[in-house]
């Protein structure tokens, strides 16, 4: 709708006009509702696939008012449908479903749908849909009336950014921050403050030189400690917000593993990190934006795991795989996983990249390979896309062989880990592994590196692997929220024998095709994480859990990716 | 009693003999055409005994100028659709008999599928399938199917000659209904 805003003119108008995307993967049903709210005088678009929904979302300059969706659906789960559109959109979601049960709407609920209607649905409630965003609009706006507009604007600009300023705001913005997950509201503010009228979102239009400059922070911050406050304080352009900036990133991201893909992977996962972090952290209902970042992080090595494949973690997953670890299985299980949903623009870029990852993922790698997943490295290309963006080495290049054949294998790692050669020397002392892989050390190296970045704090267990500086971190975010502690993502790597690991591999695969969480195949064992992670998909992580090691301490820590990472390092 | 000789093509011989019994049981219908008067009977039936639910209702009403035989391209829709469920799950108890997940996943769609134009009987047994799925009772599961299969279709042969009838009752209805 053009005129949203509850003046008294607007509010006559209102509902009509109302702009639905309807996501249903039953013709029947998708015919019937769309005439169903076509009659309630609403502008109705339809969708039979979630793909196709965000992609529509992401792309259509139109906007929509409101989602509606069928909870099962082939391509996508529809709750993940859900947490992409809130997270990425912020629009309400109602979620529909032949089935009732309250377990279902519950998750419905968890995953923050505004609504859960049953089929048959009837056309009295579709024509009552508008109150959703209504009521959407009446807590943006009340946000806006209870602060004066500058603190709203420092607020937002600078409010759930980061912990530390997050004293800049006070309790009702924070918690209305909170509710928001950010962006949008503030893209809401922003808009309202500019232009009282509407609601519309203003766009940005990032020429050359707004793009250049917005790469030159990129590269100043460090592509893995960068977030979207950073390179707005950096970039200082008036009228830039937060949100432009966080989409734009996003955006860049995308752009970059794609050439990471085209390349042979140096940087891809970035942006589908991002992606799926966001999901993650839809998952588990943001909450501030710090902490929805910690979350991130923590999804992040989720997902990371199966974003190992494409970041690079997962090359170590690879690796873990090679090394008969479950670990890299489960990444890559994970990462098929994440491949089915990933439809999705974010994950397409795993998909491109961890090919060989999706259909072997449960193939054992070879031993003097395990690295090579993620040493992409070697390359260097990687290493310094690392750099920017911690990219990881692309995983699908070498995970194409699904970890078989490394490539050209040499360690990669070794060359990737230059940046942290001792670490991977901390690493390989920290745990007595089998000695064993030198290249695996190497590539544990390279991998740890990357995977570093988000979380992975080697612990005393002592496969612990430290993975510093999360390689494509920024989706691992978890450089951020991690370093801070919040969870330690170490992981041990055990070395199983090769037979384990195949046929753990083959569970893990099989676990992740069967779910689509991100965290399915991650199989977290701290504690940490399940603070930050939603414990369903941790218990379903667990499941996939490999250790069964002799490995000395024998705790994995959640982070997928500090699983592989171990795996490797250990086996 | 008076035998209404719609202008619409006749039926069949023994439409007389329908109006000539349903004019004494359902003296409402005096004046609308027999075929009126068929179709509302087959449609009733179809409610009274249960294989359609207040969907169709629901259906019906959404049918206006914009959309005239909305209630028609909807059920073909559904059949179309649904007979391609049918074949999958057909299909899947024969190649992957110990997949429940699979079974119960595609019914699933199916059930939601046939709530679309308020399949009732063909719900039901949808839900019963899914029932013996969740136990992993292979051999409940092809009872029921073989129900599912028989219902959705009776259902559409029942629909199909609503339908046929419904539209011979159409075009004619408009120029002769004020005159019955």
């Amino acid at each position: 709708m053009g005129n949203p805003l509850p003046s008294s003119r607007a509010a006559e108008a209102f509902p009509a006009g109302l702009r639905v995307l309807i996501v249903d993967d039953d013709p029947t049903w998708l015919k019937i509702l769309e005439k169903m709210l076509r009659k309630c005088s609403y502008q109705v678009t339809t969708c039979s696939l979630a793909t196709d929904a965000l992609h529509i979302l992401r792309e259509r300059k139109a906007r929509f008012d409101i989602v509606i969706s069928d909870v099962n659906m082939p391509d996508m789960d529809g709750f993940k449908l859900l947490e992409h559109v809130g997270l990425e959109m912020d629009l309400p979601v109602i979620m529909m479903s032949i089935d009732g049960e309250t377990s279902r709407v519950m998750k419905g609920v968890q995953h923050g749908a505004c609504d859960y209607l049953l089929k048959p649905v009837r056309m009295k409630e579709l024509r009552n849909i508008w109150q959703h965003v209504y009521r959407k609009k009446m807590q943006e706006l009340k946000e806006v009336e209870t602060h004066s507009i500058d603190e709203v604007i420092n607020i937002l600009r600078n409010g759930s950014e980061d912990i530390e300023d997050r004293h800049l705001i006070d309790e009702t913005e924070m918690s209305s921050m909170r509710k928001r997950k950010d962006v949008d509201n503030k893209e809401f503010v922003d808009q309202e403050l500019n232009d009282p009228s509407t609601v519309k979102k203003a766009r940005v239009v990032w020429s050359v030189d707004l793009h250049q400059k917005f790469v030159n922070a990129v590269d100043q911050i460090g592509f893995d400690k960068v977030g979207p406050k950073k390179i707005l304080d950096l970039m200082s352009v008036p009228g830039l917000t937060r949100e432009n900036v966080a989409s734009h990133l996003q955006k860049y991201r995308l752009y970059l593993s794609r050439l990471q893909k085209q390349n042979g992977g140096t940087c891809g996962g970035n942006m589908q990190s991002d992606h799926i972090n966001k999901t993650i952290k839809g998952k588990f209902g943001l909450k501030s934006s710090t902490n929805v970042q910690q979350d991130w992080e923590l999804t992040k090595y989720a997902c990371t795991t199966e974003n190992f494949q494409t970041h690079g973690i997962v090359a170590n997953a690879a690796h873990v795989s090679e090394m008969n670890r479950v670990a890299p299985a489960q990444v890559i299980a994970s990462k098929k996983a994440l491949v089915n949903d990933a439809q999705l623009g974010l994950f397409l870029s795993f998909k491109g990249m961890l090919p060989s990852i999706r259909e072997k993922a449960c193939k054992p790698l070879h031993d003097e390979r395990p690295v090579m997943q993620l040493m992409q490295y070697p390359e260097q290309e990687n290493y310094s896309v690392l750099e920017g963006y911690s990219c990881l080495a692309n995983p699908d290049r070498d995970h194409e062989p699904c970890f078989d054949h490394f490539p050209s294998s040499q360690p990669l790692i070794t060359s990737a880990t230059c940046t942290n050669g001792k670490d991977m020397k901390d690493l390989y002392e920290m745990k007595p592994l089998q000695p064993a892989m030198p290249p695996m050390a190497c590539t544990i190296d390279s991998v740890s590196i990357q995977v570093k970045h988000g979380l992975v704090n080697l612990q005393d267990t002592g496969a612990i692997c430290k993975l510093e500086g999360s390689p494509s971190i920024e989706d691992c975010y978890l450089d951020e929220t991690c370093n801070q502690g919040c969870f330690p993502l170490t992981y041990e790597v055990s070395l199983k024998s090769k037979s384990d690991s195949d046929s753990m591999l083959e569970d893990l695969h099989l676990y992740s095709v069967q779910k689509l969480s991100y965290l399915e195949n991650v199989s977290c064992t701290g504690t940490e994480i399940y603070q930050y992670i939603d414990s369903v998909p941790i218990t379903e992580v667990q499941r996939i859990n490999l250790c069964e090691d002799s490995e000395p301490s024998g705790e994995y820590l959640y982070d997928p990716v500090d699983y592989s990472i171990d795996e490797y390092l250990f086996s | 009693m008076a035998l209404h000789i719609s202008s619409a093509p006749p039926i069949s011989a023994f439409h007389h003999l329908l109006c000539f019994f349903f004019h004494d049981t359902y003296p409402e219908m005096e004046y609308a055409s027999s075929l009126q008067r068929q179709l509302a009977s087959m449609k009733k039936n179809l409610f009274d005994q249960g294989y359609l639910d207040e969907q169709f209702y629901q259906l019906e009403e959404l049918q206006d100028e914009s959309s005239p035989n909305f209630v028609e391209e909807v059920v073909t829709l559904f059949f179309r659709d649904s007979s391609r469920l049918v074949a999958n799950i057909d299909q899947a108890l024969q190649k992957y008999p110990q997949d429940f997940r699979r079974l119960d996943n595609f019914m699933h769609q199916l059930k939601g599928s046939a709530s679309s134009i308020g399949a009732a009987k063909m719900k039901n047994e949808c839900t019963s399938f899914r029932e013996f799925c969740n136990k992993e009772n292979r051999e409940g599961c092809l009872r029921s199917f073989q129900k599912v299969k028989k219902e959705h279709a009776v259902l559409k042969q029942k629909l199909e000659n609503y339908f046929q009838l419904l539209r011979q009752d159409g075009p004619v209805d408009k120029a002769t209904r004020s005159g019955n």
